[in-house]
């Protein structure tokens, strides 16, 4: 019996995996394929790029992966400038209020963005972002996790280096830019991986803010793609689904390690 | 000396508030203010051209407790967290113990198992959806080979909910398996030798000294998989609409409805308040409970 166990282990671990990745595979096999071909599992029927022509001339796709992607960069260029800031007053920097300031912050981390999603609408619409770009992004700036994260990393810089660097006449800023940015570089790697991926990622917020062609991100864009009201078949959907999710899946299976890490950095903190 | 002294905190004062300002605005505009405005607006009528906004007190409450729809979609929420939670967590864990143990195409199981979660969640629904798809869909073939009828499964009440469980854990559990995979390899591998001596079975080994030393870990993938089962809501766009007659609504879809689909603020408002309570509890039990517990990691 125990001789067997490491077989049904791996059987059962695989099996697992194969059930796991089914949806993607299927999807795959869904796109290259015609529909009906694909609905009846003919396994010797020709692979066809048909799908992918008409979900590509059915909606504004190359605009889409342009709003993804400035909307990602928006964010997370935001993110480093004032998570930096933040994070670096709250690890080396002694001023009164410090702590208080600090559990505000963290309180933040509960009040997901998600849940307001009312009141900043408003707000947005207020301050005559409505449906831009900047619009959709700014909510995530001052995220707190990324305060957090940073304060972490800044902490664990060596007191001695930013002695040495005062010593040798640096400003406050300089000493921020040449000796604690440089040191967080792993930091800023985690929290961009994850950061991206989750922007990436989002939808409910775009689809309030967002309300024209050219300021929608992919997830909006694949939605609307997808509704039933469109009368696209499975085989179509499919192949704009690959085709939305394929730049991160790619970079995903390329750079699998450092996403990972990234991941655990950002969530064990 | 001490006027130096002085003059230098007061420098290093007005320097952290000025770092900390881009933050604190940013924060205050789209965290703090909006949650105070929905506290106010949840107190509030809707406000027409004719009848302008008055204070109406707890009646938003009232309307809603009152409301049944309310009540199906708090027991669905419910529902959601009790199956999710719990389910998503026993995978990840298994996930985690095969990815960690000596098994062939280990490479492989790690990517599959860590693959959905790069995934948005509307791509995840769209999948999903050529499963679900009555005569079509994946499942049904299957089903057929077995001379199954054929089933809607989110078309009907009694299943609807559940094919939305089944996304979200599919979307969840490989997230979570990578905080079991990096606690499980800091257990000192002499731990297992010594079990190992003292001829311990390995479910002995698993259930006595693996799973205690995890506990901080399970703990932390507990208030995450929480928070995930208020906000995990995408997948509903796409293959539910919260329907069929509300059997597959959650809370955050509902707050969305109430405020662009049907316009009403107020109601959507004391909604997010109650999220925002629930929320907090989750967040004060971080803070006081597992905070103490974690020390020994």
């Amino acid at each position: 019996m125990s001789r067997l166990t490491p077989y049904l282990d791996s059987f059962g671990a695989i099996l697992l995996a194969v059930i796991w990745i089914a949806p993607l595979l299927f999807a795959f096999w869904a796109a290259f394929h015609s529909t009906s071909d694909a609905v009846n599992f003919t396994l010797l029927s020709p692979w066809t790029l048909d799908n992918f022509r008409t979900a590509w001339e059915g909606a504004p796709w190359l605009q889409y992966f342009l709003n993804t992607f400035l909307l990602v960069t928006v964010v997370l260029i935001g993110q480093f400038i004032l998570t930096t800031l933040a994070g670096f007053a709250f690890a080396q920097v002694k001023f009164p209020g410090r702590d208080v300031v600090f559990i505000l912050v963290l309180l933040q981390l509960f009040i997901l963005p998600e849940v307001l999603i009312v009141e900043n609408y408003a707000m947005i619409s207020r301050l005559g972002l409505f449906d831009t770009i900047v619009g959709v992004g700014m909510p995530y700036m001052a995220s707190a996790f990324g305060i957090f994260l940073m304060r972490q990393a800044f902490k664990s810089v060596p007191i001695e280096l930013h002695e040495a660097a005062r010593i040798e006449g640096c400003s406050w800023f300089g000493i921020l830019i040449r000796v604690y940015v440089p040191l967080a570089k792993p930091t800023y790697l985690a929290y961009a991986l994850v950061s991206v991926s989750t922007h990436w990622n989002n939808f409910l917020w775009p689809l309030i803010v967002t309300n024209s062609p050219d300021t929608r991100p992919l997830t909006v864009g694949l939605s609307i793609f997808g509704a039933p009201e469109n009368g696209v078949d499975i085989s179509v959907i499919s192949a704009a689904t690959l085709m939305s999710i394929a730049p991160l899946l790619i970079a995903f299976l390329v750079f699998q390690r450092q996403f990972v890490q990234a991941f655990l950095r950002a969530g064990i903190k | 000396m001490s006027k130096h002294a002085n003059l230098e905190r007061r420098r290093q004062a007005i320097y952290g508030w000025l770092l900390l300002t881009p933050a604190a605005i940013l924060l205050s505009t789209f965290a703090f203010y909006p949650s105070l405005a929905t506290l106010f607006s949840s107190l509030f009528s809707r406000g027409t051209r004719r009848n302008p906004a008055e204070f109406v007190g707890g009646e938003n409450y009232s309307d809603l407790f009152a409301d049944p729809t309310f009540w199906l979609v708090v027991k669905n929420n419910l529902f959601y967290a009790g199956i999710t939670i719990p389910v998503s967590i026993f995978i990840a864990l298994a996930m985690a113990l095969w990815a960690n143990s000596k098994i062939s195409a280990r490479g492989f199981v790690r990517t599959a198992y860590f693959t959905p979660t790069v995934l948005p969640m509307i791509a995840a629904a769209n999948l999903w959806l050529f499963f679900y798809t009555p005569g079509l869909g994946v499942l049904d073939q299957i089903g057929a080979l077995f001379g199954l009828p054929s089933v809607n499964w989110l078309g009907q009440p009694e299943t609807a909910l559940w094919a939305i469980i089944i996304v979200t854990i599919w979307k969840e559990a490989g997230f979570f398996m990578i905080f079991y995979l990096a606690a499980l390899q800091t257990i000192p591998a002499d731990l297992k030798e010594a079990a190992d001596i003292e001829g311990a079975s390995r479910w002995t080994y698993t259930r006595r000294i693996v799973l205690p030393l995890l506990m901080p870990t399970t703990l932390f993938i507990m208030v995450n998989a929480m928070i995930n089962s208020v906000k995990l809501i995408d997948h509903l766009f796409i293959l539910t609409k919260g329907g069929p007659s509300d059997a597959s609504k959650l809370i955050l879809y509902y707050i969305w409805e109430m405020a662009f689909a049907f316009f009403d603020a107020p109601h959507a408002a004391a909604m997010t308040i109650m999220v925002l309570l629930v929320l907090g509890i989750v967040a004060a039990i971080q803070f006081f409970y597992i905070d103490k517990r974690t020390h020994y990691q």
